[in-house]
């Protein structure tokens, strides 16, 4: 009886304790992460190939995601608003959308899915092949050589991203506006800067700093610990962008939490 | 000063290194001294816990008890930093290569030059050229990527990027698997060659027994965890252990049962 009753609360329990055993892993991780971000030596030349990998060449994705989104609040706060005879809020609706939501979060989920795969395959399939140890055999530290220049070329160039982004979203609001909807260009233009205000812009470039932080840790963290071949590393790849989205979705709540509620 | 020396020419210490994985218990009690200039050939069937040895010996893998002493100095619970002073004496010869697929063959072989002993770009590249060279390797190679390689030539990349630091202490992991008879050949030559001509201590593991005849000074059995045997080639010759005849016989009838 004892023994069934142990056995049902050891299976029961299996789920929490290897959560709780994933969870101190990740914490020794990210300590050890933040340690190497702040310590010598510094790998430069990799830190800027990071930034272009991670920066640069996400700009096309960043630049469609965002100038469609703009679009399309436009279009959809044009007729959703028109019940209520307040078509003319749409500039500022735009403005509000993308910088504080739309261009953060969606840039974040695109260079996600595109950065944190690529992450965590590239330093999974060292794991396998033993590359991460010979580096510790050529007394250089991994994470420092391989962990610390992504994470902070992700704080680094997630916040420049959004930051084009977001002149692009609303380039695309404008667009949408001005030719299909009819409002005419000086008055759009003008009532967007009449609502600009800095605290828009600020949350969605702090938003953009953490989520770039959860991009480059979680391709890192899964790459790293990835064990067992192809497959392995094929799991790292997806448990990096599954985790890093999910992540950024809840942050971007506990942030704007932070930020607007009172 | 003689007595002084036989202390001093034990390069490697270990004693009572246990280190197990939940419950698998992989090394059980390893007791091992090499010496200086000294190649050890470690021998044993696969998964018995060679690979973990050499990585516990790296400061790699954390023993569960035990000691090992490299040059007097505890590795067990080591700092990071000690570890990486450690690593600079050291060089290894992996089993798949693990070359940076990112860079190309020389970067490849000049990196613990231009990482740790901050050689800049042009004369690590000359250093580099020069390593392969001692490797059989044309220079036109060095500016190829490793992918590009073929098995054999990796292993000499990699072999060149053991050696290219002139480490005290160079580990050679299953250096011929995957490799024909003549190719296998080819490097124990070159590890002989390179060993020597460093003056360095070798430490190789290997269940090849062409290659281990070759290479050691010195082999020793691991099974179940344990050292159970340890002599020279020719007392290993003559030697009556029935596992270490198992062995060098590849017999499939003996005291060592396969695990299926």
């Amino acid at each position: 009886m004892l023994e069934a009753l142990v056995n049902f609360f050891r299976k029961q329990g299996k789920p929490l304790v290897a959560f709780i055993f994933r969870l101190g892993e990740l914490s020794i991780f990210i300590t050890r992460s933040l340690y190497s971000c702040f310590t010598p030596p510094f790998y430069l030349k990799i830190l800027g190939k990071q930034m272009m990998d991670i920066g640069f060449y996400s700009l096309p994705v960043v630049g469609l995601t965002t100038i469609f989104a703009g679009m399309v609040i436009a279009l959809q706060s044009y007729s959703g608003f028109a019940r209520f005879g307040a078509e003319g809020a749409v500039a500022s609706v735009v403005l509000i959308s993308v910088t504080r939501e739309l261009a953060p979060v969606l840039s974040a989920l695109m260079v996600a899915g595109r950065i944190g795969a690529a992450m965590a395959a590239e330093i999974g399939t060292m794991r396998v092949t033993e590359q991460i140890d010979a580096l510790t055999t050529l007394s250089t530290n991994p994470f420092k050589y391989l962990v610390a220049p992504r994470l902070i070329a992700g704080v680094i160039v997630l916040p420049i991203l959004v930051m084009i982004g977001d002149v692009i979203g609303i380039f695309g609001g404008y667009v949408v506006g001005v030719y299909k909807l009819g409002f005419n260009p000086a008055n759009y233009v003008n009532a967007t800067l009449q609502d600009l205000q800095p605290i828009d812009i600020t949350t969605g470039l702090v938003k953009a700093a953490v989520f770039g932080f959860i991009i480059s840790l979680m391709g890192c963290y899964n790459g790293y610990k990835s064990k067992g071949g192809a497959q392995g590393v094929g799991s790292a790849t997806t448990n990096a962008v599954v985790s890093a989205s999910i992540l950024i979705l809840i942050f971007n709540y506990i942030i704007t939490e932070m930020f607007f509620s009172k | 000063m003689s007595e002084n020396n036989e202390n001093n020419d034990v390069k490697i210490k270990i004693t009572g290194l246990h280190k197990a994985f939940g419950k698998k218990v992989v090394l059980d009690g390893i007791d091992l001294e090499i010496k200086k200039g000294e190649s050890l050939v470690v021998i044993g069937g696969s998964g018995t816990g060679k690979s973990v040895l050499i990585k516990c010996i790296q400061g790699i893998l954390q023993p569960d008890s035990g000691s090992i002493l490299v040059d007097g100095q505890e590795v067990v619970g080591e700092s990071e930093e000690e570890k990486e002073a450690m690593h600079s004496k050291m060089g290894m010869l992996f089993q798949g290569g693990a070359l940076f697929d990112s860079l190309s063959v020389w970067e490849n072989v000049a990196f613990g030059l231009m990482m740790n002993k901050k050689v800049d770009k042009k004369t690590a590249k000359k250093v580099a050229v020069k390593v392969l060279r001692q490797v059989g390797l044309a220079p036109d190679v060095a500016d190829l990527s490793p992918s590009e390689l073929s098995g054999g030539m990796q292993k000499r990349v990699g072999l060149a990027r053991a050696i290219a630091t002139k480490p005290e202490i160079i580990f050679f992991d299953e250096p011929t698997t995957g490799l024909d008879p003549i190719m296998s050949d080819v490097i124990n030559d070159l590890i002989i060659e390179s060993v020597k001509d460093l003056g360095a201590t070798g430490l190789t593991i290997t269940h090849d027994m062409a290659s281990a005849r070759k290479i050691a000074d010195k082999i020793a059995m691991l099974y179940k965890g344990k050292i159970i045997w340890q002599g020279t080639v020719k007392e290993m010759d003559q030697t009556d252990n029935p596992y270490v005849r198992q062995f060098i016989n590849g017999s499939s009838q003996g005291p060592i049962k396969v695990e299926v």
